[in-house]
């Protein structure tokens, strides 16, 4: 007799009309999430070229524009100005202009030509830790090379030990297919968070959700038929955003695609429950907006999206291990990237759709308790 | 299952306490069927609790209820099968049509398709939809809204309907003309449960209750709580004295000795008074003062004034007993 979906149907029926009806909505809730690719994956490279160099180059010489021509060969550096002495040296770095500085000595040339050692000043901004330890490998590695090769060229000695690192994937260390991947799971929380909280939300500003508990719909059914319809949309938002980053952004699928397709489903569960327990405490649509920003945050900083995992204090991978982007993540770069199939990932999936109705059946809970002591 | 001198609701010595505030304390109240049985009250007296416990939204802290003959304590669920429900805000969905938002609440109801297409009909010919059934509800006048609304409650045909404040905020012409479907929708034997604020939609229900503060201090038909000892105490009459000057008249009759109670009413006054102050003698004080009255005659008093009375002496009683209390 007693049937927990009661009303499904009739809820499911009703919100696709919502959803036709308020096409603008839709459309700019599918929209922004492409936009935001088109920011991150066109306008973002973690990868550090070119940076912004002052040399000083006292000596002049042969040798020293050899070593020149070795920095800028790099792909590292680019030589942005020449000064003249120490100070304008500086002053390139304090003012912004430079990120690093080069300054040659006068007997730079004299030295390497004595066999002596000879010093080179590189003096680094530390204002942005990435760029300056790119900078420090870089000059560090010319400068050994320089050695070496200095050393090896008077002798018929070879290197001993000679390091060939291959990247297994992304061999390119292409942004866009690293970036990519993990955006997606944070542009598909946003989109479907906050379109159920909204939705329920709106019901209880209008007050038709007083108006649905004195049927007989149960709380699962409602929200079921509020989540099917979102579940929808966000599979769409998925399918465009998976569409662009193959064809837009060219990142290569080394996996199946039906399979992530497929386990995205489970993610798309988890973040529509979540949408529907803030809705359950929320009051009104701006107060949803913020509890939906709150469950954001912690998605892109902890689940590795920007910040490896591996390099957080302990309690923060501890908490990272409850932000469901941190396994839709793993799934995304582990299909699109290393060609990761079923066996690799089924746990994640799990770890999902877990989440997933624990979040939904407290969120009926709350609903029903609301109910019953409101 | 039911039997005919069933009553549509009955609730006996009603409790609910959120904390240490007691909502509604222990009302009890019989509907019949076929009655419009209206609930009246100010704002905060528990109006709407009453009526989240009678339809199973909230839980009674004590006493008991049935609603059709269903215990709300135990079976809520049945109870919302059979009932109806309109709240004050119509609770439609403005970005739906008309004839979605109907078929939305048939669905919710499980009526099957050939019978919701069959009710849809009867509804939108009873309720006079008929020229907005495309129309989305956003764009229909509060009237028409409230007609829709009260569709929705009726579609799966309940005996029963709730109605919370069905007129506020309505234009009087389509306060009539909700009223005269109510009355349409009675003779076919439902039961209508309304709370309101206007005297004027009291008098026309078939029995009235008036809740004070979580009590119940009235109940019965107009007629027999107009007649009610409290609101007619023996050697008084009420008198409806008009005049032009109705200020300076009334601060004049509160002066004369045997006037009870005076208050304004519209261009006259109303007005309580010993039987030994006999209208010619009314009339004579008066003029005394210079004043011109244009007519005195007896009156019966209106459902307003037994509720200003009751609610006095309900007062009284109250500040009696919580001085007795202190000395206790």
């Amino acid at each position: 007799m007693l049937n927990p979906f009661r009303g499904f149907g009739a809820v499911f029926y009703k919100e696709t009309l919502h959803v036709r009806r308020d096409f603008a909505t839709l459309f700019f809730s599918l929209i922004i999430p492409i936009l935001q690719m088109f920011l991150l994956g066109f306008g973002i490279d973690t990868n550090i070229r070119q940076i912004n160099t002052a040399v000083y180059n006292a000596d002049g010489r042969r040798e020293s524009r050899e070593l020149l021509d070795r920095l800028r060969n790099s792909d590292t550096f680019h030589i942005y100005r020449f000064v003249n002495n120490d100070k304008d040296l500086n002053d390139a770095i304090i003012s912004g202009k430079c990120r690093v500085g080069i300054k040659i000595p006068v007997d730079y040339s004299d030295k390497l030509l004595h066999g002596m050692s000879a010093q080179v000043l590189v003096l680094i901004d530390g204002s942005d830790s990435s760029v300056a330890g790119q900078a420090i490998n870089v000059t560090t590695a010319i400068g050994l090379d320089e050695s070496l090769r200095r050393v090896l060229s008077s002798s018929d000695a070879a290197f001993a030990v000679e390091m060939r690192p291959k990247i297994l994937f992304n061999p390119d260390s292409r942004s866009p297919n690293f970036f990519l991947p993990g955006l997606t799971a944070v542009l598909l929380l946003n989109v479907t968070t906050f379109l159920t909280a909204f939705s329920i939300v709106r019901e209880k500003e209008r007050g038709t959700l007083e108006q649905l508990f004195v049927t007989p719909v149960r709380p699962m059914g409602l929200l079921l038929g509020k989540l099917l319809p979102y579940l929808g949309i966000g599979f769409f938002e998925l399918c465009m955003i998976v569409f662009a980053m193959r064809f837009i952004f060219s990142v290569p699928i080394h996996g199946s695609v039906i399979l992530l397709a497929f386990l995205s489903l489970p993610y798309i569960f988890v973040s529509l429950s979540l949408g529907i327990l803030i809705s359950s405490k929320a009051t009104s649509q701006a107060h949803a907006m913020q509890l939906a920003f709150l469950t954001i945050l912690p998605s892109i900083f902890f689940s590795g999206y920007i910040f490896p995992r591996e390099t957080m204090p302990k309690i923060f991978y501890f908490i990272s291990y409850f932000v469901p982007a941190t396994y839709f993540i793993n799934i995304t770069r582990g299909i699109i990237l290393r060609g990761a199939g079923w066996t690799h990932l089924w746990i994640d999936a799990l770890a999902l759709f877990l989440m997933g109705s624990l979040l939904l059946v407290i969120a009926a809970r709350r609903f029903h308790n609301k109910v019953i002591t409101a | 299952m039911t039997t005919f001198d069933q009553p549509a609701i009955q609730a006996q010595h009603l409790v609910r306490r959120f904390g240490t505030f007691t909502a509604v304390n222990d009302v009890s109240f019989r509907v019949e069927k076929g009655e419009i049985f209206g609930f009246l009250g100010p704002n905060g007296s528990g109006k709407t609790t009453v009526i989240k416990m009678l339809t199973g939204l909230l839980p009674l802290t004590a006493g008991e209820a049935t609603v059709q003959g269903i215990d709300v304590r135990t079976d809520a669920e049945s109870v919302r099968e059979n009932i109806g429900y309109m709240s004050q805000n119509f609770s439609l969905y403005t970005d739906l049509t008309v004839t979605e938002n109907l078929k939305f609440y048939g669905r919710i109801y499980g009526l099957p398709e050939d019978r919701l297409r069959q009710r849809l009909d009867e509804i939108v010919q009873l309720n006079g939809l008929g020229p907005y059934l495309n129309r989305l509800a956003a764009q229909l006048s509060g009237g028409w809204k409230q007609r829709l609304a009260l569709g929705c409650a009726m579609l799966h045909e309940p005996k029963l309907i709730f109605l919370d404040e069905p007129t506020a905020g309505i234009d009087p012409v389509a306060r009539r003309q909700l009223w005269d479907l109510l009355f349409e929708l009675s003779a076919h034997g439902i039961t209508f449960f309304v709370t309101t604020h206007y005297m004027d939609e009291a008098e026309r229900c078939s029995h009235v209750a008036y809740i004070y503060f979580g009590k119940v201090i009235a109940d019965g038909t107009p007629d027999a709580l107009r007649e009610l000892p409290e609101v007619n105490p023996p050697g008084t009459y009420r008198v409806e004295i008009s005049a032009p000057h109705v200020t300076s008249a009334l601060r004049v009759a509160r002066t004369i000795p045997g006037v009870r109670g005076a208050t304004i009413f519209g261009q006259s006054i109303h007005a309580q008074i010993d039987d030994d102050l006999g209208l010619e003698h009314l009339r004579a004080q008066l003029k005394e003062h210079n004043l011109v009255v244009a007519e005195i005659r007896p009156l019966a008093p209106s459902l307003e004034d037994v509720f200003v009375e009751l609610t006095y002496r309900h007062q009284a009683m109250q500040e009696n007993g919580a001085k007795e209390g202190t000395h206790a």
